[in-house]
């Protein structure tokens, strides 16, 4: 039985500011759709969206001609890059908004969880949000007054449970909101990237509830995530996303696959003609090359061995002001977990140099990571680390392989397995 | 379930506000328990308020403006006008800001958006009910010291007058709040708007007073001055009743309410894209 059916979904969205440009475009439209009974003229000049480059049109397609299936039962995670529409769809699902062409179909009733704790009044007790936010989530009062115990316990809030929110801890206020929403009972779920906040031992008990709601009681599940350990763990199928549109649907391990390929797919291309990067583009990135202690060009290195960046750009703006620069260079996983990070403001360096030299060398003294492919990304800002600072940012620049070796005891190769990255000198007496 | 780009116009599901109704008293009591949370005289504000104002109004428009009450003591004239008045305003103003002050909650679940605007009138009954009995508290003390008042059969239909006035407010309130989701200009236009009404509306001064004709009957298209006379006239003796213009009001109020819903259901699919 199909549980959720989009039929040519398309949302658009309006970029800019609310000025009377606005109002005229209101005026115009309402004159041809309502009185002229034409159609609307502003749906025809949407652009695809993608954010890194700059439109024309300030109307952009944020989802465009949409059309799935979701069968009852069914797990499903929604991939695709920042912007690439998920949330947006997880936002029509729940009738936050509306479309703005085609119908959705769904049968049962929908639960959303987009944020955890909302609606939580920060001068109540956790006991009273509990009950505000269960009903805004659309439980009965009957219904929460019987989960009650069960809630409490698994947010492990008790002692704090009758003391105003405002003085929980953030991670407090998280697990009492996500403990509401683990109890609620539809029959679609629709849940955006909660899982990623609260400490570790919390997200582990939050995807274990997740993983009982889903394949135990029958329940359809839309899920969104980055974190694609989490989607692996939890869906069955994929539904990836880009520039709105689906691109690919089918198993969640090839979904998956499709993914990181799509990730991966442009770093063929060079540096300089790559479009998916963020920031003003003052500073632009134009060669990245790894060095190993020779001082050879690379793509692979020993585990343990040092190894040299060198980070290559342009200045676009001669008024930008190099010195305070803020690099920002790290890997990650194939799964895109970071796993290491190197953040000048961090670390002693020399900046003193950068418009004439316009190359950022890394040394890196021991590549004391467990032998696996990693992508390589960069972010160079100025002033600060927020993105309206960034010059230029772009996430998987080229792959680094690390090659199995011995590095605790000479002669033992480290064994090859998932996870567990970061090779920590020591030894057992 | 089918999601569209549009609902119908006029379409008001009951059935599934009344399977929000634990969420509608939450709600409810939520307004009341943190209205004066952390406050030292907590609920005691709800008299404070009110009294202060009575106070201004006896000294200014009584004492030296000298603007007549038809005889009945000014404190009880006073006290009934600005607590029904006060509930109005409170009302309008609390409605047209449904969609702008819940837009995190909005942003984030759904539920009918139309309970807001009805959490809204039914908070502000609290503060009106404890005005209410402050006047009660000054009727029974005037009544008790021989002063003359009396009381009209019609004061039965008191809380029909006063869920008129509610439902005014709502429709009212509601064009407001819709179209205020993309131009702000609204807002600030209504807070004057309200500002000035008042002048216009028996609230201080009797009806009786504006010997005018042409005045009197600007005054009379007023849809709030109707039933603020009428329930002067029910509790004070004084002001004027007539079917008629409260028949006025009522039509103003019906096609207000129709014409608020009428663009909530337009913008409540929408209003998360641009407020």
């Amino acid at each position: 039985m199909t549980a959720i059916e989009f039929n040519h979904v398309s949302k658009q969205y309006r970029l800019g500011l609310v000025s009377t440009k606005t109002l005229s475009h209101d005026i115009r439209r309402w004159w041809l759709t309502s009185i002229m009974r034409q159609e609307d003229p502003y749906l025809k000049i949407g652009e695809t969206n993608d954010r890194a480059t700059k439109g024309n049109s300030e109307y952009v397609w944020a989802l465009r001609d949409i059309d799935f299936k979701v069968e009852q039962g069914d797990v499903v995670g929604i991939i695709g890059k920042n912007g690439a529409g998920k949330s947006t769809l997880l936002k029509l699902l729940s009738r936050v908004t509306g479309p703005t062409t085609g119908t959705i179909r769904a049968h049962g009733r929908i639960g959303s969880l987009l944020e955890v704790g909302t609606g939580f009044h920060s001068e109540m007790t956790g006991r009273e949000n509990i009950y505000m936010n269960g009903a805004i989530l659309g439980m009965t009062k009957a219904e929460i007054d019987r989960k009650l115990d069960e809630i409490i316990d698994f947010s492990g809030c008790e002692r704090y449970i009758d003391t105003p929110v405002k003085r929980y801890s953030s991670g407090m206020t998280v697990r009492l909101g996500f403990a509401v929403a683990a109890f609620l009972e539809p029959e679609i779920l629709v849940v955006d990237e909660v899982l990623a906040v609260g400490d570790a031992e919390f997200q582990k008990k939050a995807i274990g509830k997740m993983k009982d709601v889903s394949q135990g009681q029958g329940r359809t599940v839309l899920f969104v995530s980055h974190n694609m350990t989490s989607v692996k763990q939890l869906c069955k199928h994929g539904i990836l996303l880009e520039n709105g549109q689906v691109s690919f649907m089918g198993t969640a391990e090839d979904t998956i696959g499709k993914y990181l390929a799509v990730n991966l797919e442009d770093i063929d291309k060079p540096l300089a003609e790559r479009t998916d990067r963020r920031g003003d583009g003052r500073v632009r990135f134009t060669n990245v090359l790894f060095r190993n202690a020779k001082g050879d060009v690379v793509t692979e290195a020993f585990v343990g061995t040092p190894l040299t960046i060198e980070m290559y750009f342009d200045i676009n703006d001669p008024s930008v002001d190099l010195s305070k620069a803020i690099m920002a260079c790290g890997l990650s996983d194939s799964y895109g977990m970071s796993v290491a990070n190197w953040i000048s403001d961090e670390i002693e360096h020399d900046f003193s140099n950068l418009k004439d030299e316009k190359k950022i060398v890394l040394h890196i003294p021991a590549l004391n990571l467990r032998p696996q492919t990693y992508n390589f990304g960069v972010q160079l800002s100025i002033g600060s680390t927020s993105p309206k600072d960034w010059c230029d940012e772009i996430g998987p620049i080229s792959q680094l392989t690390i090659l199995n070796d011995s590095i605790f005891t000479p002669g033992v190769n480290l064994k090859d397995c998932r996870g567990h990255q970061a090779l920590v000198p020591a030894r057992y007496l | 379930m089918t999601i569209t780009p549009r609902d119908r116009l006029l379409a008001l599901d009951w059935r599934e506000i009344w399977r929000y109704r634990d969420m509608f008293m939450l709600f409810v009591d939520r307004a009341f328990r943190t209205a004066y949370k952390q406050t030292i005289l907590g609920p005691l504000w709800f008299i404070i308020t009110p009294v202060l104002s009575v106070i201004v109004y006896v000294t200014v428009f009584g004492g030296i403006a000298n603007i007549p009450t038809d005889g009945v003591p000014p404190v009880l004239f006073y006290l009934l006008g600005i607590s029904v008045w006060g509930y109005f305003a409170s009302c309008l103003t609390s409605t047209s800001n449904s969609f702008v002050s819940n837009a995190d909650i909005f942003g984030k679940v759904y539920f009918p958006r139309i309970i807001m605007p009805m959490v809204a009138v039914t908070v502000n009954l609290l503060s009106f009910a404890i005005q209410l009995a402050i006047f009660f508290a000054f009727y029974i003390y005037y009544a008790a010291t021989g002063t003359d008042l009396t009381i009209h059969w019609q004061v039965v239909l008191f809380p029909f007058l006063m869920l008129l006035l509610a439902l005014m407010a709502m429709g009212f309130g509601m064009i407001f709040s819709s179209l205020t989701t993309k131009y702000r200009d609204l807002q600030i236009m209504l807070a004057k708007i309200i500002s000035l009404w008042v002048y216009v509306t028996p609230v201080i001064y009797p009806l009786s007073m504006v010997t005018n004709d042409k005045l009197h009957l600007a005054m009379s298209l007023n849809p709030v001055t109707p039933v603020m006379e009428a329930i002067k006239y029910s509790l004070l003796g004084v002001g004027q009743f007539s079917w008629l213009w409260l028949g006025y009001s009522a039509l103003v109020t019906l096609i207000l309410l129709i014409f608020g819903l009428m663009l909530f259901n337009k913008v409540q699919k929408s209003f998360m894209d641009t407020v």
